[in-house]
């Protein structure tokens, strides 16, 4: 009994040396040590035997026993210390560059757009849109500016090849989003409350401040009982949302043909807060949106009578938002499209 | 439009500072762009009268110069040549701000000793101080400026630059704007009162005037002075026009435009002796006459253009400018002042149809009141009277077939509120539309009044627009603000919003920039796209006008304008450029607008990831831009085939349909090399071109949960070896056939010398799996076998040893 337990011994303390990792390790301590390995297995035999052997093997086993538990417990610190040595030794250089992600961005546009979308979608006004290239009814008539009207001077108008003697409509590039008003009205009926965002163009001279070609979102609500005072709220509310609670916003009269009362809204300068710089031409306000009440003559026209419904109309430009946010200086860098430029947003 | 401050006070009395004024004009519909202050830095520079003038002692070109300032005299050195004793001077004491001669800085003046003599202050010319660039000599003011009074309660002012919308004609006048401010500011407003004699014989018994084209012309009103003598006008005068921005020409010519910026009505002043026949005559011009105009150029007309002609021939071009042969000069001695409403429409095509736009066209295209020319022709002939003297014929002459009846509008509390969404009571509402010129009279209803237009306002029709005059005097701050209150419509999603939000969204995943490129481009460029350089798809609709050639034609396709920026930013080395669009193009459809179709193109080219330290990076290729499709239409539930094709565009054998279903949705290729060098591109393309308006038809939202199976799946992995002719899908639809087969995946394609010629080998590996027990491998095998029997017998394929 005590040559097996010596031979035991002699075995396990040769195996133990030949470990090379915790794993190894731990099998080993389930061969040697564990539940079932010879060497409990014997301590538990021991009620088996005399009261003299008992007492010469078992004192012989314990020893083994704690011998053996001694040198698990160096050998373990002792790989554990390796183990961390050999991390040290393997270390990456972490300022190396990571691999970047291939991924693109969206135009600047499409991501103002989108949030000013979102901006009023929270307020119930759903997205719709119309040609580009559109009649001259829609575009000018039916938004009240008829032929030789003077406000039509201030939408220089790319108009479309057509042989209007042959009797062809004449057609052109919309020089606003208006004319969405105009065919959403005449396919629905009040309730509306819609955003129209979309391409429009002007036969405009390009230099920092003027593109020929730009975006506009415009925006309508007819329905009883909307009056000036929601416009304002609506306006407002968005400005708030888009520029942030610290800016003042101002309402004033102006004039466009297909409102009225008309309204002007702008923010006070981003630039100078107001005080007055070239940003805002010193006047301390930048405009950022033409509004007003849907003329009565408009209504009529798409057979909604406005002495029952009322309703406001809006429209902005969409560059200017992000120019004015950014600080970019030149306009045409957005459809430029220098990725350069286009990757910094 | 220019007004002087100063002018102004002439009608209003202004009692806010100019900022503020500004600010309530802006406020109230009337943009005030800038406020030119001028004397703002006048301190210490009063109006002096020159006393003397003596000698200096040690120069010649100087000259003491003794200045009267009412309580002091003082002498100092000028080198000015038009010192004249007598003469009022603007005088700069010690201390006073100035603008130096010669450098353009503001200097302040200090006390100097020029050649021997102390000098203290200064008389001053135009640029000195900041009126003018004019430095050849000292600024002379009228005789009556009052001698020692501060310079800038005599001179100052403030030029408002406004811009007035057209709707308002009525202030783009002086008078206009101060209505305006009277109304705004609660002030009384004063209009000068127009009193002149007739001396000479009846108007009548010099001209008649006949209208022809009563339609083009409302109105026409003439006045006729006798023995005018012609000059410059006064100075006050010369300076209200040069303020205004307008250039002073003689007496006549520049009463006619102070009275147009006075009252906003156009005139014009013939001479006389040039009106053949003694009759004008208001007629459309005949095809093909001709006429030259003041500025000297001979002008061919049509029937579409009015004139004021005499009995023989055109004299002017009715409001737009007048002709040479009864221009007004230094020898004329009677001038007929005309004063005309004319229809705006015939003026604007008339300024279009001759390129030809005056301060006079400008107002009459906007539509003018037909009450104004009397008012401005009465005014006309008296300051002709006054400052070139003359006698008035008798009366005036007024030919009025267009002659105005305007309707009172009604308008009660209801209507203001119900726009406003603000209460105002009927007290206010009346005392702002009378501060603004309009009468209102009680109707039988209550809360409601009849009111009744001012003669001057053209922009008012209908009760809205009272109500805007309200909310402009009551101001816009004064309404609330609300949120909408009423019920939200039904919503109507837009698949195709959905749809473009969708792929944009995977693209920009993918590695694509979202590029907006412009809607107009050229044939040149368009034809880029082919090979021959000829023009593909369908002729696209021109311009009519266009800007330039390069803006001339609406694109049929993304494709030129994605490749053109693809170009452009290979210049700046960037080794790997994905880019997209998603926009629209325009087909011609006969008698009706363009058909509008909503496309999705992207290019790649360079590498197929960034540069990286570890590994290397392989340029894109077919199968890279394959993937981008797979992956777009994976998320839309999507499956796409591809279908060689011929695209010009594309290199024949590398370019593909995309087909879904059994539709042709959009196609995919590598860039034709000959359109490569068309669009200077260094690096070889792909581009995928997919119809959206297409694509939108065909997603169904048919998904539909798979259940996951709870037991193992096993894989095994296969070489075949096949005939070259065969295709990936014919194998991989034989084998993905049979069932327990989950997933089919190629992991190997080899062709070379490990495989004999004609051949080539594919690997795949096959995942089998159950969902109702765990396979064995006698099972996996039995199928495995069947595989392979089958690709066997269809495609001749044997298993690779």
């Amino acid at each position: 009994m005590l040559n097996q337990l010596e031979e035991l011994a002699s075995k396990a303390f040769d195996e133990l040396g030949k470990v090379t990792n915790l794993e190894e390790l731990e099998a080993w301590r389930i061969r040697y040590l564990g539940k079932k390995s010879d060497l409990i297995q014997t301590l538990r035999s021991l009620a088996t035997l005399s009261l003299k052997e008992r007492r010469v093997v078992g004192a012989r086993a314990n020893e083994v026993k704690k011998a053996l538990e001694t040198s698990l417990a160096e050998k373990k610190k002792g790989l554990e210390q390796g183990l961390a040595l050999s991390l040290q030794r393997e270390s990456l250089d972490v300022t190396l560059p990571g691999e970047s992600v291939l991924l693109g961005h969206l135009h600047l546009t499409t991501q103002t757009l989108d949030e000013i979308c979102s901006i009023f979608g929270g307020m119930g006004f759903q997205v719709v849109e119309g040609p580009e290239v559109e009649w001259e009814y829609y575009n000018f008539e039916a938004l009240n500016m008829p032929a030789d009207h003077p406000a039509r001077d201030m939408f220089a108008t790319l108009w479309m090849d057509s042989d209007t003697k042959t009797g062809d409509r004449p057609m052109l590039l919309r020089t606003h989003t208006s004319p969405v008003q105009i065919r959403v009205m005449e396919k629905s009926r009040p309730p509306i409350r819609v955003i129209a965002p979309g391409r429009v163009y002007r036969y405009e001279a390009t230099d920092a401040t003027h593109e020929w070609m730009f975006y506009q979102v415009e925006g309508l609500a007819v329905d009883k009982n909307i009056t000036l005072a929601d416009l304002k709220g609506t306006l407002f509310e968005f400005t708030r949302c888009l520029f942030g609670e610290e800016r003042k916003v101002r309402f004033r009269c102006d004039y466009f043909p297909f409102v009225e009362p008309g309204v002007e809204v702008a923010i006070d300068c981003l630039a100078c807060g107001g005080t007055g710089c070239r940003l805002c031409g010193n006047s301390g306000w930048i405009e950022i949106l033409g509004a007003g009440m849907v003329h009565p003559e408009v209504l009529r026209r798409v057979d909604i009578d406005p002495e029952v419904y009322s309703g406001f109309a809006f429209g902005m430009g969409v560059e200017r938002i992000p120019m004015l946010r950014y600080g970019i200086d030149d306009i045409r860098l957005f459809y430029g499209n220098d990725l350069r430029f286009l990757k910094q947003f | 439009m220019k007004v002087s401050l100063r002018w102004l006070s002439d009608y209003v009395d202004i009692t806010v500072l100019p900022e503020k004024l500004a600010e309530k004009l802006t406020m109230a519909g009337v943009e005030v762009n800038e406020v030119q202050v001028i004397g703002e830095n006048w301190k210490d520079i009063v109006v002096g009268k020159i006393v003397g003038v003596g000698a200096h002692p040690n120069a010649d070109r100087l000259r003491l110069a003794t200045v009267d300032l009412g309580k002091q005299e003082i002498t100092v050195v000028c080198g000015a040549p038009n010192l004249v004793v007598g003469d009022k001077v603007a005088f700069a004491h010690v201390g006073a701000q100035l603008i130096d001669g010669h450098t353009g800085e503001v200097v302040r003046l200090k006390p100097v000793k020029i050649r021997g003599v102390v000098s203290e202050g200064m008389v001053c010319s135009e640029k000195e101080l900041g009126i003018s660039d004019r430095h050849e000599g000292i600024m002379v003011l009228p005789p009556e400026a009052p001698v020692g009074t501060p310079l800038s309660g005599y001179l100052g002012d403030a030029i408002f630059d406004l811009d007035v919308t057209p709707n308002r004609p009525d202030c783009l006048s002086v008078i206009g704007i101060a209505r305006e401010a009277a109304a705004l500011t609660g002030e009384k407003f004063n209009i000068p009162e127009v009193c002149y004699n007739e001396v000479e014989n009846a108007i009548d018994f010099f001209a008649s005037v006949e209208i022809v084209a009563p339609d083009l012309c409302p109105r026409y009103c003439a006045s006729l002075l006798t023995g005018v003598k012609i000059a410059s006008s006064p100075q006050w005068l010369q300076q209200r026009l040069l303020a205004c921005g307008m250039r002073p020409i003689n007496n006549i010519v520049d009463v006619t435009n102070y009275v147009m910026l006075e009252y906003g009505q156009p005139l014009h002043a013939f001479d006389y002796s040039g009106i053949r026949g003694k009759q004008i005559v208001v007629r459309r011009a005949e095809e093909g006459e001709t006429i030259t105009t003041l500025d000297g150029i001979e002008r061919i007309l049509d029937q579409d253009i009015l004139v004021i002609a005499d009995k023989e021939r055109a004299i002017a071009v009715a409001g737009i400018m007048g002709g040479m042969d009864a221009e007004v000069t230094d020898n004329t001695t009677t001038v007929l002042i005309e004063s005309a409403n004319f229809n705006q429409a015939a003026i604007h095509r008339g300024s279009i149809a001759l390129r030809l736009s005056s301060e006079a066209s400008l107002r009459f295209e906007k539509g003018l009141s037909r009450d104004l020319p009397l008012v401005a022709l009465k005014r006309a002939t008296q300051l002709i009277g006054e400052l070139a003297g003359g006698k008035v014929a008798k009366g005036v002459i007024d030919a009025y077939p267009g002659k105005w009846q305007r309707e009172p509008i009604l308008l009660s509390t209801a209507q203001v509120e119900r726009l406003l969404g603000v209460e105002v009571g009927l007290s206010e509402i009346v005392k702002a539309l009378e501060l603004l010129g309009f009468s209102c009279e009680q109707t039988e209803a209550s809360l409601e009044i009849r009111v009744n237009i001012p003669w001057w306002r053209t922009d008012i029709s209908c009760s809205a627009d009272l109500v805007e005059e309200v909310a402009r005097i009551i101001g816009y701050d004064s309404i609330p603000t609300t949120m909408l209150s009423a019920p939200l419509p039904m919503h109507e999603p837009i698949p195709m919003l959905s749809l473009r939000q969708k792929l944009r969204n995977v693209l920009v995943g993918c590695g694509f920039q979202e590029v907006l490129t412009y809607s107009l481009t050229s044939l040149e460029m368009m034809s880029k796209l082919s090979p021959e350089l000829r023009l593909i798809g369908p002729a696209p609709i021109r311009v009519a006008h266009p800007m330039s050639r390069e803006q001339e034609y609406l694109r049929t396709s993304l494709r030129a304008g994605l490749l053109s920026v693809l170009a452009r930013n290979e210049r700046y080395q960037e080794n790997s450029i994905r880019l997209f669009e998603i926009g629209k193009v325009f087909l011609p459809r006969k008698g009706e607008l363009p058909l509008e179709r909503e496309m999705l193109c992207a290019v790649l080219s360079g590498l197929q990831r960034g540069l990286f330290w570890r590994g290397k990076a392989e340029p894109v290729d077919f199968f890279v831009a394959k993937g981008v499709v797979e992956t777009l239409l994976s998320q839309l539930e999507l499956v796409a085939s591809l279908e060689l094709t011929k695209d010009e565009t594309l290199c024949l054998g590398r370019s593909a349909s995309i087909i879904v279903g059994n539709d042709r949705v959009g196609v995919i290729g590598e860039l034709h090399p000959k359109v490569s060098e068309a669009f200077e591109l260094s690096e070889t393309a792909y581009l995928i071109e997919i119809d959206l308006d297409k694509l939108s038809s065909l997603i169904a939202s048919t998904k539909e949960y798979q259940p996951i199976s709870r037991y193992p799946s096993t894989s095994r992995d296969i070489a075949l070896l096949v005939s070259e002719q065969i295709t990936y899908q014919q194998i991989y639809a034989i084998i993905q056939d049979f069932p327990l087969v989950t997933q089919v995946t190629l992991f190997d394609l080899y062709v070379g010398e490990q495989v004999p010629a004609g051949k080539k080998s594919f690997a795949f590996k096959i995942v089998y799996q159950s969902p109702t027990h765990t396979l064995t491998d006698e099972e996996v095998d039995r199928v495995q076998q069947q595989i392979l029997d089958k690709l066997s017998q269809e495609v001749g394929a044997a298993l690779r040893a």
